[in-house]
């Protein structure tokens, strides 16, 4: 059921993907019903979690790193708060996005999104985790950048993944290293593993690769400037990210591993520290935001501070605290979001110097943001007072030496006055403090159901803040459990705690933040101030553009812009490479070992001497002729003829077979865009290149000649007779290099015919719908020339062809043949037929032969696959020789149908290569 | 002897498939690969010994030995070898063809464009 909860939403991501751009209702139905599936699987659950066990679920995967996932308390409360916010989120976006935007690629977006959220939240293992946690970074940029067509969101959305991707590279890094601490990557291990881990000389490097990871998701300083740019995305998905997933995911792990990594003077301060940078940056940058999503934005960066320092503390109630405000901050910050976003879509702008006296237009949105923001400053009743109580506590609590003693509370009350001031603005400057500027139509109240979400958060923020122990009591002990690794420290979760400290912080914090802000807009004239920015994000930019800077200057001050020059490097390093060794140990020619040749007939040899020449002759013709293409192209189908005889002679026959069909095609196809190309190359103009040319050539050639020579005449220990043994009785076939190719190395195969149909599927793409310009002139006639003789011959040898085809697809488990050649076979006398001009002429947009391709990979996958649905791995054969009437017995193994795959793609991915470039079309004249 | 003339020849296609690969138009490089891939594909299916009328199919009476069958490995990775080779040609073909169209020439040694062109 675990695995079912963190793949449902990927699942559902696939299904809404593939729905029409217009399907909006179907999309959000569909997306809402999972986020409502993944709440309800996580609440089954539930009765274990109270209990205080563990739910594990896992299947193998890697070596010693099972896919698995694992729940307990504080897993749970993540999962369930994913998908609970994610339910209202949903319902949300239905309402908010416009007619153009298309919403089943918005809701598959954020489903994938989601289930990378809940994979972070319930794996079971570090590795799996930053494999979910890249996923994070992977979708929420795509989220950011949904809107493609806006620069800001492309480029907040290129930031985000720069910071976060690298962020998670970071973590994977520290990750390996804790793993390698504790002797394996199971969170039961790593957890339980806390004394050794801290311990260790590697203690300091694994927790500050870790800590760059969290600190960069959860947007800390001094990497907290993406944040803002991912403002751009639409606002349900900064409702999402910024409240309940993504940045919560810095946190959470902070929570996950504290067990095993907190406890240490290192975490102390390098996270305290951090967090309280954060909090106190964010809180005062947050005052001078004129945008509402940006004031949002650095609240949400000043919130994470508040809870990365409780984090940071050492102390067990703090580490409560800290869940407990990660519950509350997702809570009344989603609603905050969902609010600023109705105010954007029902106003026109989210601008508070233009905003101001919408109370008068949207009174309930107005209570409701009003109360929510409320929650975010502290104000008591509401559930963001009590989490900022305990955090004020905490703080008095700490026993450091020193300064910090005083000054660490000191900077908190002054954070908490700052986030007071910016949340009384956020409702004074848009619903007070005059009427609305230049809006171009009267604000109004949302569509009922957009009003919904909002509502039940804030019920959510009054419930908890009025009755604390009743509502999330259990909860917050279920999900801080875990966190704090051991038993709970006695808390009470209640709106009064008598006159105290941290209830005096309070009071002055709310009396300083709201004397603040109106004196700032009084006496400031807070509307004129230009936003504050930390360097990070110049720093960023300089970066990139030094990178780009970098690279241009190395492209340009390398010889490597130019093609010939490329290739000669790529030689003279080849050369050196393969010279160095053989240079300095000697070649190690052995002619002791005995040898083929000495085998040989001499009728072999004076045959094999007669392949040599005409290779050599021809390859010398084609070289020396190059100028001249047409001759050099026949030249080269002697070399290819050449080359299949020696295969030949050198019992390989299926070898010589593909080589000699393939050489067909090839030199069709060469004629085919010769066509197009000047019949001549024109003369080059630096003698001494074509000297150095040489020169390097004739290196290349005869190194490669004095190493074949050398390997041919040593001793080999092959493994070979592996597959010389195993060929008829586990593969069923006698023809062992077919046995081989669809059997023992049939994985191997399924790829390279992956391979070849997508070559053929990019020449289609790139030429089928491509016009020759107009005023392309021919170099030679007209093209359409076709001899009787040819057409008279092409149509008697075509059933024929199709026989041979199907003759040499069956026997070639036992017989040379197979797939690839049987395949060829038919290509190359389809191709015949168009050389011939038998027929009409094919339009090449409309071939059937893509769905070839396509067919002879499903064929083939589906047979591997079929292995693994009996209980055996993919692609594991199986055969028997069942006996037909007339036909007799036939010896069929399964892998013969994995042929028919290669047969099919084989043929597919050939027509496309050579018909679509034969049957381009001219341009109209203008 | 056997040995001599396929290395040889092997050396032969490598030397004039480089010298193609050094030319400045996309046809001639083309045919330079070809050679090419003759030439690593003869070398490949060298590596695993060469032998004169010892077909890798099994015969009956025939212990499955290296003794009477060549080593089949080889071929099975030079026979897909080959056919992708076919398919990369192909689509280097296709480029030239859609190059020189897009470039008025045939050459493969265009200058990079300019600074602004460059994707932001």
């Amino acid at each position: 059921m675990l695995a079912a909860i963190v793949l449902a939403p990927f699942v559902a991501s696939a299904l809404v993907a593939a729905l029409p751009s217009g399907a909006r209702r179907t999309a959000a139905a569909v997306a809402g019903t999972t986020m409502l599936a993944i709440v309800l699987m996580t609440l089954s659950g539930g009765p274990e979690m109270a209990a205080g066990r563990v739910l594990r679920e896992s299947v193998p995967w890697l070596p010693g790193v099972p896919f698995g996932f694992r729940m307990d308390g504080l897993a749970f409360a993540f999962a369930l708060l994913v998908g609970a916010i994610g339910v209202l989120i949903v319902l949300y976006a239905h309402y908010y996005l416009g007619g153009d935007d298309p919403a089943p690629r918005f809701f598959a977006m954020l489903l994938a999104f989601t289930g990378a959220m809940l994979g972070i939240v319930l794996a079971d293992n570090l590795v799996l985790l930053v494999v979910f946690w890249e996923l994070t970074s992977i979708t929420s940029f795509l989220l950011i950048g949904y809107w493609q067509h806006r620069e800001d969101a492309r480029a907040g959305a290129r930031m985000a993944l720069a910071i976060t991707g690298g962020g998670g590279l970071c973590l994977l890094a520290g990750v390996l290293l804790v793993g390698h601490i504790a002797g394996g990557y199971g969170l039961d291990r790593v957890l339980a593993s806390g004394d050794a881990i801290r311990a260790h000389p590697l203690y300091v490097p694994a927790l500050v690769l870790v800590l760059l990871g969290a600190f960069t998701k959860s947007a800390q300083v001094p990497f907290q400037f993406w944040l803002p740019h991912a403002m751009a995305a639409p606002t349900p998905v900064s409702a999402f990210l910024h409240s309940a997933t993504m940045v919560k995911a810095g946190v959470f792990l902070l929570a996950r591993l504290h067990p095993a990594l907190a406890g240490s003077d290192e975490w102390f301060w390098l996270v305290t520290m951090t967090g309280l940078a954060t909090l106190a940056f964010g809180a005062w940058v947050a005052i001078f935001q004129h945008d509402l999503k940006g004031l949002l934005a650095y609240s949400t960066i000043s919130h994470l501070g508040l809870i990365t320092m409780l984090f940071g503390l050492n102390a067990r109630l703090a580490v409560v605290a800290g869940v407990f405000h990660i519950l509350n901050h997702a809570t009344f910050k989603a609603s905050l979001f969902m609010a600023a976003g109705i105010v954007d879509h029902e106003s026109g702008t989210r601008d508070m110097r233009r905003l101001g006296g919408l109370w008068a237009f949207m009174p309930i949105t107005a209570t409701l943001a009003m109360v929510a923001a409320g929650a975010m400053a502290g104000v008591p009743l509401l559930n963001g007072f009590l989490s900022k109580e305990m955090f004020l506590a905490e703080t008095l609590a700490l026993e450091v030496a020193g300064l910090a003693r005083v000054l660490i509370p000191v900077a908190a009350t002054a954070a908490t006055a700052f986030s007071v001031a910016y949340s009384v603005r956020f409702i004074h400057d848009v619903f007070f403090n005059g009427r609305p500027k230049g809006l171009d139509h009267a604000p109004h109240e949302p569509p009922r159901f957009m009003r919904v979400p909002v509502e039940v958060l804030v019920v959510v923020c009054v419930a908890v803040g009025v009755f604390p122990e009743a509502v999330i009591g259990p909860l917050l002990r279920i999900a801080a459990t875990p966190a704090v690794g051991g038993a709970l420290p006695p808390f009470s979760l209640a709106l009064w705690h008598g006159f105290n400290l941290p209830l005096a912080m309070s009071a002055a914090a709310l009396a300083v933040g709201a004397a603040l802000y109106f004196a700032l807009q009084r006496f400031a004239d807070l509307h004129a101030f230009r936003a504050v920015l930390l360097p990070g994000k110049r720093v960023f930019e300089a970066l990139q553009s030094g990178l780009v800077v970098t690279s241009r200057l190395l492209v340009r001050g390398l010889p490597f812009l130019r093609l010939p020059g490329m290739v000669s490097w790529i030689v003279v390093v080849a050369i050196a490479a393969a010279a160095f060794p053989l240079l300095r140990h000697g070649w190690g020619f052995e002619t002791a070992v005995a040898r083929a040749g000495a085998q040989a007939s001499p009728s072999a040899l004076v045959v094999a001497s007669a392949v040599w020449g005409l290779g050599v002759a021809a390859t010398l013709v084609a070289v020396l002729n190059y100028r001249r293409r047409l001759v050099a192209l026949v030249a080269i189908g002697a070399v290819g003829l050449a080359v299949s005889l020696a295969f030949a002679v050198l019992s390989a026959p299926d070898l010589a077979l593909t080589q000699l069909l393939v050489e067909v095609v090839t030199i069709i196809l060469m004629m085919v865009v010769l066509y197009y190309l000047p019949p001549q190359s024109p003369p080059e103009s630096a003698r001494w290149r074509q000297w150095t040319d040489g020169a390097l050539a004739l290196m290349a050639g005869a190194g490669v000649a004095a190493i074949c020579y050398a390997v041919l005449t040593r001793g080999i220990e092959p493994i070979a007779p592996f597959f010389l043994e195993r060929a008829l009785t586990e593969g069923g076939g006698t023809n062992v290099v077919n046995v081989i190719l669809v059997d023992f190395r049939g994985f191997d195969t399924l790829g390279e015919i992956t391979v070849l149909g997508t070559a053929g599927l990019v020449v289609y793409a790139l030429l089928a719908r491509f016009r020759v310009p107009a005023s392309f002139r021919p170099p030679v006639g007209d093209g359409a020339f076709n001899p009787l003789l040819l057409q008279a011959v092409t149509r008697l040898v075509l059933p024929f062809a199709v026989l041979v085809s199907l003759f040499l697809l069956l026997r070639g488990h036992n017989l040379p043949g197979g797939g690839f050649i049987a395949g060829l076979v038919l290509a190359a006398a389809l191709v015949l037929t168009r050389v011939a001009g038998v027929g009409p002429k094919p339009d090449a947009r409309r071939m059937p032969w893509q769905l070839w391709v396509g067919l002879g990979l499903v064929v083939a996958c589906v047979t591997g696959g079929a292995s693994i649905v009996l209980g055996y791995p993919f692609l594991t054969s199986t055969f028997g020789h069942p006996v037909l009437p007339v036909v007799g017995e036939v010896p069929l193994a399964s892998a013969a149908l994995f042929d028919v795959g290669v047969f099919l793609a084989v043929v597919g991915a050939t027509l496309l290569a050579v018909m679509v470039p034969g049957l381009l079309r001219a341009r109209e004249p203008a | 002897m056997i040995e001599l003339l396929l290395s040889s020849g092997i050396g032969v296609l490598t030397a004039g498939g480089v010298w193609l690969c050094l030319r400045r138009r996309t046809f001639d490089v083309v045919l330079g690969l070809t050679l090419l891939s003759y030439a690593v594909n003869l070398f490949i299916f060298a590596m695993g010994r060469v032998r004169v009328g010892a077909l890798p199919i099994l015969r009956p009476g025939a212990a499955p030995t290296l003794e009477h069958y060549t080593d089949p490995l080889p071929q099975a990775l030079v026979l897909t070898a080959i056919v992708i080779g076919f398919a990369m040609t192909a689509l280097l073909l296709a480029l030239s063809l859609k190059g020189r169209f897009a470039r008025g020439e045939d050459t493969c040694d265009d200058a990079p464009p300019p600074p602004e062109e460059y994707p932001r």
